[in-house]
């Protein structure tokens, strides 16, 4: 470590960092730590890892294990299911490292569930042909992520730092070599330069009010990639899960639906039979009625909604997800969390009572472009998880996939940025510069300021008002060109920030600044991208294009950073190998 | 005017006080408002200045932990309303070093994780090819309670030797060791025996019980602990009668 005693800035060097701690990256740095023992890697998260959003992951995780499943098949509901957007390359890749990844956390500890004969269980998902979803209970996410966490213990050559919030990458002649961080305790700014980065922060739900992401979602990692010139690939597209509880955003599970679980309008009726979905069974049927894919099912509350066919509650519409004749013994067994979460926060006992959803927002199908191995288009910058987008989740993601795209693509960037550092130099002492520069700018911008009259909650919260009108379940033209023009004024008065809070110490509202002004931006490029995609595909449904356009958008869109700040946007074909386009087809 | 509830909270800057000092806020009373909220509240309308940990407001990723009137709870699981009329007393959670308001350091605890080894110790490893090592659905139930520990840190809060002791490993750690003791799949019982029994290891705990009391998520720190000092002694009557410690 050296030390510039004008500024007494720090930099630390290693040889592989990771940002963010999740699913991801910490599969990430175990395996940059076996390919390579004698790599020196960072992890550097803004919470301790064990934190990170993974933890709140309830259903399961998809991998092909069952001698009646197939890859193909997994590839096909995959693609299928992305409304023919995911590159097909990288999903025959996906389907074909899952299993051995998840198998691989079963021999580190992770509690899968299990059959009678010890081998491990799975289940049933939505818009999965097959039963080919592991599940450790409904805490599928915290267990995987625990295991990992624990198990990243052994590695010596991993340094955590814990509670450290990366604001900037440090870049030299266009290579990523880095990052500028705030340790939260102290308030200090510290340089750590690596040889690679690899960005795994994870998804941005939080740039809308209401959604089942942790508050820590805040999109940091692909604005990082962003402002250093990274394509954030796909970003219009944003999954509304179904079935999450009113005003908490509280996420029921859809493995609540494929244990047997009805979704009921206010008369009782399971209205999925009446949006192309199939007839309804008294069990689940896979690819059918409630194990539909999600975008799709939360279509559906829309229109059923304009139907007036659901019911009025203190938070907004609803319908009712119906649990009752599973029974106590199963609820208990396969679906405790759900039980546990509706007796807290809704008062009420999934075994004799019906639970009150809606659609919330869960995840982005878009983030920062990359190859099949994490690869970005910016030399030493990599990215998985969340965070990235390789495609393998196209217009939409399945329930249960994302998992498991944690584990194989932070398995496969780890693997491939170890050769990569192994044969790199190491930075420059140089980059300590940008460090400096980059705490003055923190301090010009926010810490010393003095006169600014902005709010950071108020400017939050008119974004994520605008997002939900312009960006929800239903888009339109009108209302994404309004919604551009809002953010670029939020833009603007958020240069007028003023904070309560001088001090260096866990400065939250110092990180709660730096995580609206990464939130801006990522906002832009999903109301720049969806605009221009004049077309309905998957969780991106355009009121005056409603259909699919495959002559003119059967592409991905890349959002890049323009010199006035705005997202140009730009596109970039899909890979088809086997599957042609066709027509979505469930319940058949 | 809705109705309002007074929440008296502890505040400590390292750069300006010397010690804590309490503020008051008052914030509306609604029904479902959980303590968490209240507190966001204050930092998004009144003082953002106010620092504290959260994150998934669900009650599994285990930062919210803090002393409300009294007893260690996860903030986004207690609601005010249990509180009412008032005032409720949010501090720091207790045992910890205070970092910033109702912040705490906890890095001792995860070295203390790091020390019992939370990881599968397995003389050989099978290779990922060859499947999934078989456990049944019972013998998943020996450890699973004990995994199912978020590192909330209430039980440290809670526990009277941690109080004392600090360098008692506490009731999360040995929780978790227990939890691959337990497991099936794991050889390392003997190398985590070595490390616990020593004076910071388990020998500690006096069985008051307050940790499985304050957990949450009904793991039972103690009950593992209480298994655990039964298996060392055993091991330590072994080692005295049996040639080479009976190993």
């Amino acid at each position: 470590m050296i030390r510039n005693t004008d500024h007494m800035l720090d930099i630390s060097s290693h040889d592989v960092l990771l940002v963010g701690g999740g699913a991801a990256g910490l599969r990430a740095a175990i395996a940059v730590a076996e390919t390579n023992p004698n790599l020196s890697v960072a992890v550097v998260s803004k919470v301790y890892p064990m934190r990170s959003h993974t933890v709140s992951a309830e259903g399961g995780a998809a991998g092909v294990v069952r001698p009646d499943d197939s890859l193909d098949e997994h590839a096909y509901d995959t693609i299928s299911g992305g409304d023919w957007l995911p590159d097909q390359d990288a999903v025959e890749v996906f389907v074909q490292e899952a299993p051995q990844e998840l198998m691989r956390l079963e021999h580190w500890g992770c509690p899968w569930n299990r059959e009678r004969d010890g081998r491990v269980a799975v289940r049933p998902f939505g818009g999965m042909k097959k039963e080919r979803t592991w599940f450790a209970a409904d805490k599928t996410g915290f267990h995987l992520l625990h295991t990992l966490f624990q198990t990243s213990l052994k590695y010596n050559a991993v340094t955590r730092y814990d509670e450290f919030y990366a604001t900037k990458l440090l870049a030299d002649d266009g290579q990523i070599q880095g990052v500028v961080a705030i340790e939260l305790a102290s308030g200090k700014i510290q340089a750590i330069s690596a040889k690679a980065v690899i960005v795994c922060t994870g998804g941005c739900g939080r740039v809308f009010p209401f959604t089942t992401n942790a508050a820590i979602k805040t999109g940091d990692g692909m604005a990082l990639a962003y402002r250093a010139g990274a394509p954030l690939k796909d970003m219009e597209f944003i999954q509304y899960h179904p079935t999450g509880l009113p005003f908490t955003g509280i996420l029921i599970t859809e493995a609540a639906r494929a244990e047997g679980g009805y979704l009921l309008n206010r008369d009782g009726y399971r209205y999925l039979q009446d949006y192309n979905l199939g007839k309804p069974h008294p069990g689940p049927v896979l690819r059918s009625m409630e194990l539909g894919p999600r975008d799709r099912l939360s279509q559906a509350f829309v229109k059923e909604h304009e139907k007036g066919r659901t019911i009025e509650g203190p938070y907004g519409a609803v319908v009712h997800l119906d649990l009752r004749h599973l029974g106590e013994k199963k609820i208990n067994a396969k679906l405790p969390f759900v039980r546990e979460l509706c007796l807290k926060y809704e008062n009420l006992d999934p075994i004799k009572e019906l639970i009150p959803v809606r659609p919330v927002v869960h995840y982005v199908m878009g983030g920062i472009h990359t190859d099949r191995d994490g690869a970005t288009p910016l030399k030493g910058l990599y990215s998985a998880g969340e965070a990235a987008c390789v495609s393998i989740n196209g217009a939409n993601r399945l329930g249960s996939n994302s998992l498991t795209e944690c584990l194989v693509f932070g398995a496969r960037a780890g693997r491939v940025v170890a050769e990569f550092a192994s044969v790199q130099r190491a930075p420059g002492r140089h980059l300590l510069a940008q460090a400096v520069d980059e705490e003055t700018r923190l301090q010009d911008q926010f810490l010393h300021k003095a006169g600014g009259r902005e709010r950071i909650s108020n400017i939050r919260e008119e974004m994520q008002r605008t997002m939900e009108q312009s960006a929800g379940i239903y888009r339109s033209c009108e209302s994404l060109q309004k919604a551009a023009e809002k953010l670029r004024e939020l833009q603007d008065r958020f240069q007028d920030v003023s904070l309560d809070d001088h001090s260096h110490a866990f400065n939250t509202e110092l990180i709660a600044a730096l995580e609206l002004g990464s939130m801006l931006d990522v906002a832009e490029s999903i109301i720049h991208s969806a605009l221009h995609r004049e077309e309905s595909r998957g969780a991106h449904q355009r009121t005056d294009f409603p259909a699919r356009n495959d002559q003119n958008f059967l592409a991905h869109s890349l959002a890049t950073r323009t010199a006035d700040g705005l997202p140009g946007v730009s596109y970039l074909p899909v890979t088809i190998t086997r599957w042609p386009p066709a027509e979505r087809v469930y319940g058949k | 005017m809705a109705e309002q509830i007074t929440l008296e909270i502890t505040r400590y800057s390292p750069e300006r006080d010397k010690t804590p000092s309490v503020a008051s806020f008052d914030v509306p009373l609604r029904k479902e408002w959980v303590v968490l909220d209240a507190l966001n509240y204050i930092k998004d309308k009144v003082d953002g200045s106010l620092s504290f940990r959260w994150s998934c407001r669900m009650g599994v990723c285990g930062s919210c932990g803090m002393t409300v009137n009294g007893e260690p709870k996860l903030t986004c699981a207690t609601f005010l309303t249990d509180y009412a009329p008032g005032p409720v007393l949010v501090e720091p959670l207790r045992n910890f070093p205070v970092m910033r308001d109702l912040i705490v350091e906890i890095t001792d605890f995860l070295a203390k994780l790091a020390k019992v080894k939370p990881w599968i110790i397995r003389k050989k490893e099978m290779p990922v090819s060859e499947g999934e090592y078989l456990q049944t659905p019972d013998q998943l139930d020996a450890y699973r309670q004990f995994s199912m520990c978020i590192n909330c840190l209430l039980c440290y809060a809670a526990c009277p030797v941690y109080g004392l002791d600090p360098l008692f490993a506490g009731p999360a750690a040995l929780a978790l060791a227990q939890r691959y003791n337990m497991d099936s799949r794991d050889e390392g019982k003997n190398e985590r025996m070595d490390i616990l029994s020593q004076h910071d290891g388990i020998w500690g705990c006096t069985f008051v019980g307050e940790c499985t009391q304050v957990c949450p998520k009904h793991v039972d720190p103690a009950g593992a602990i209480q298994q655990y000092k039964l298996t060392a002694a055993q091991e330590w009557v072994k080692s005295l009668i049996l040639p080479w410690g009976g190993k």
